[in-house]
């Protein structure tokens, strides 16, 4: 149904670019999965 | 059952999640049944327990194995994760200082328990060198104008703003400018100088009037929601309802927290989040025996969510965002929220905290902006404080989604920076189930 990418960002990942995510709206929340790549928005 | 894939069914469908590549399957009652049995190399062992109808089923699994979307092997940290942290995110703490008394408030009043405090022009100016000097190499920065409330101190906002922008034009860099406010500062005039300056708002509102009303007073003890309301929708309005974030707090009050979802998405507002109020005790605490209650309400939520999704007209709720295919790398689903090694908060006399939930907290205090890191010890401790390190990650179906919770909540509850805080963990699996569940629709 929906192949993921995780396998393959350990490659490619790890620029630290993207927003700390509990900054990124909430502020007590922790929750990783559901941010932006800053990589993929360029 | 093998511990690489997770099976759930919610309202009538069952889903696969493969944990190690964060696939998604929906498959059939006979599969499921396999599944809990299959371990991708004893099809053997299956044909005999389920006979030949189990011969199409293990043709599809190997199928999903050799294209890596089951079973995909167990990963580590990757060979490249930096040992140390870069800081990327400042949380400013503008005013220790706040015109509410919120019930939950973590932050005690706004003040941190101490003397009311704000922040000076300087050490806000200070915290953006602080920052641009510690991480050169980033393209990327985060400030954060907190509180208390922030808006009670609007001479260092518009100096640390004004002096942000400018670097910003020097350097060539992006440095993302955020305020949490509880809106009742929001004036015209504050509003036209946050949209001038693009600085993104999180706007603090519980959602129903009675429930937001009943906690979210101000310090004469008298209600807020019709001011702040009001004030959100103007300021909403004036940004095309763009670059903002509703975001609630539900407390054991009002487990049936839908209604106030609802009542922001009636007053206007599409991007919102509805957070579990984080309490150790208190009428207002979440209790282990409310998750019974709270599962069920977030399946209430994920149908309301769908129904708007479907009508048309459809609504960013925070928790339910998931993206299996470009969502976030590794390196940043094993590490949590960056706090304490990429992200430090600021407090009014520049001291250096691993968050905004640490500061007053003495064993906690990093440094300051002057002298930098001095306690050298716990910007490691942070880091490696990953999904790896902490023992009930390792089992946990959730844990690249939410990779290894909040650490102040780890710390408040079970003062063990490697030991989550379990009901927040109980929460986080259940809305990542929803929010998978919705990719599935």
């Amino acid at each position: 149904m929906t192949k993921g990418n995780l396998q393959e960002t350990v490659k490619t990942g790890g620029c630290g670019e993207c927003q700390a995510s509990c900054q990124s709206a909430c502020k007590t929340s922790c929750t990783v999965g559901n941010q932006v790549c800053e990589k993929k928005t360029k | 059952m093998d511990n690489r894939i997770h099976l759930f069914k919610i309202k009538g469908k069952n889903l696969l999640y493969d944990i190690e590549s964060s696939s998604l399957h929906e498959v059939d009652d006979l599969t499921t049944e396999i599944l809990k049995e299959f371990d991708g190399e004893n099809d053997g062992e299956i044909l005999r327990k389920f006979g030949d109808s189990a011969k199409d089923v293990l043709e599809d699994l190997h199928f999903l194995i050799k294209e890596g979307s089951l079973f995909a092997p167990k990963l580590e940290l990757p060979k490249n994760y930096r040992p140390e942290g870069v800081v990327k995110s400042l949380c400013l703490m503008v005013a220790e200082d706040c015109n509410l008394a919120c019930k939950y408030c973590f932050a005690e009043g706004g003040t941190y328990g101490h003397e009311r405090a704000v922040m000076s022009p300087e050490t806000g100016i200070r915290a953006i060198d602080f920052l641009l000097k510690t991480s050169p190499q980033r393209e990327h920065y985060e400030i954060d104008f907190f509180g208390g409330e922030p808006l009670l101190n609007m001479e260092t906002l518009k100096a640390t703003t004004k002096y942000a922008r400018d670097r910003e034009k020097e350097t060539g860099k992006t440095i993302k400018l955020t305020v949490t406010t509880n809106g009742i500062l929001l004036t015209d005039e504050v509003i036209n100088w946050l949209n001038e300056n693009n600085i993104s708002a999180v706007l603090s509102l519980d959602g129903r009037k009675e429930v937001h009303d009943r906690v979210r007073k101000d310090r004469g003890g008298n209600p807020t929601y019709d001011r702040a309301l009001k004030n959100f929708q103007k300021l909403i309005k004036s940004r095309n309802g763009e670059n903002y974030y509703i975001r609630g707090t539900y407390t054991r009050e009002n487990l049936d927290f839908t209604k106030d979802v609802a009542a922001m998405y009636d007053a206007g507002f599409r991007i919102l989040s509805m957070e579990p109020v984080v309490l150790k005790q208190g009428e207002l605490a979440i209790r282990k025996e409310d998750l019974p209650r709270i599962f069920e309400e977030y399946d209430i939520l994920t149908e309301y969510y769908l129904q708007k999704l479907k009508s048309g007209d459809p609504f960013n709720f925070f928790h339910f965002n998931i993206d299996l295919q470009g969502g976030p790398c590794l390196h940043k689903r094993v590490a949590a929220c960056g706090a304490g090694h990429e992200y430090y908060a600021v407090s009014e006399n520049g001291d250096l905290y691993p968050c905004h939930q640490f500061v007053g907290k003495d064993e906690y205090k990093l440094g300051d902006i002057a002298s930098g890191v001095v306690n050298g010890n716990l910007p490691d401790k942070f880091r490696s404080a990953h999904i790896f390190n902490k023992g009930k990650c390792g089992d946990c179906f959730a844990r690249y989604l939410c990779s290894g919770g909040c650490h102040a909540n780890a710390v408040n509850m079970n003062n063990d920076l490697l030991l989550p805080y379990e009901i927040g963990c109980e929460i986080q699996k259940k809305r990542a189930e929803c929010a998978l569940y919705i990719l599935s629709e």
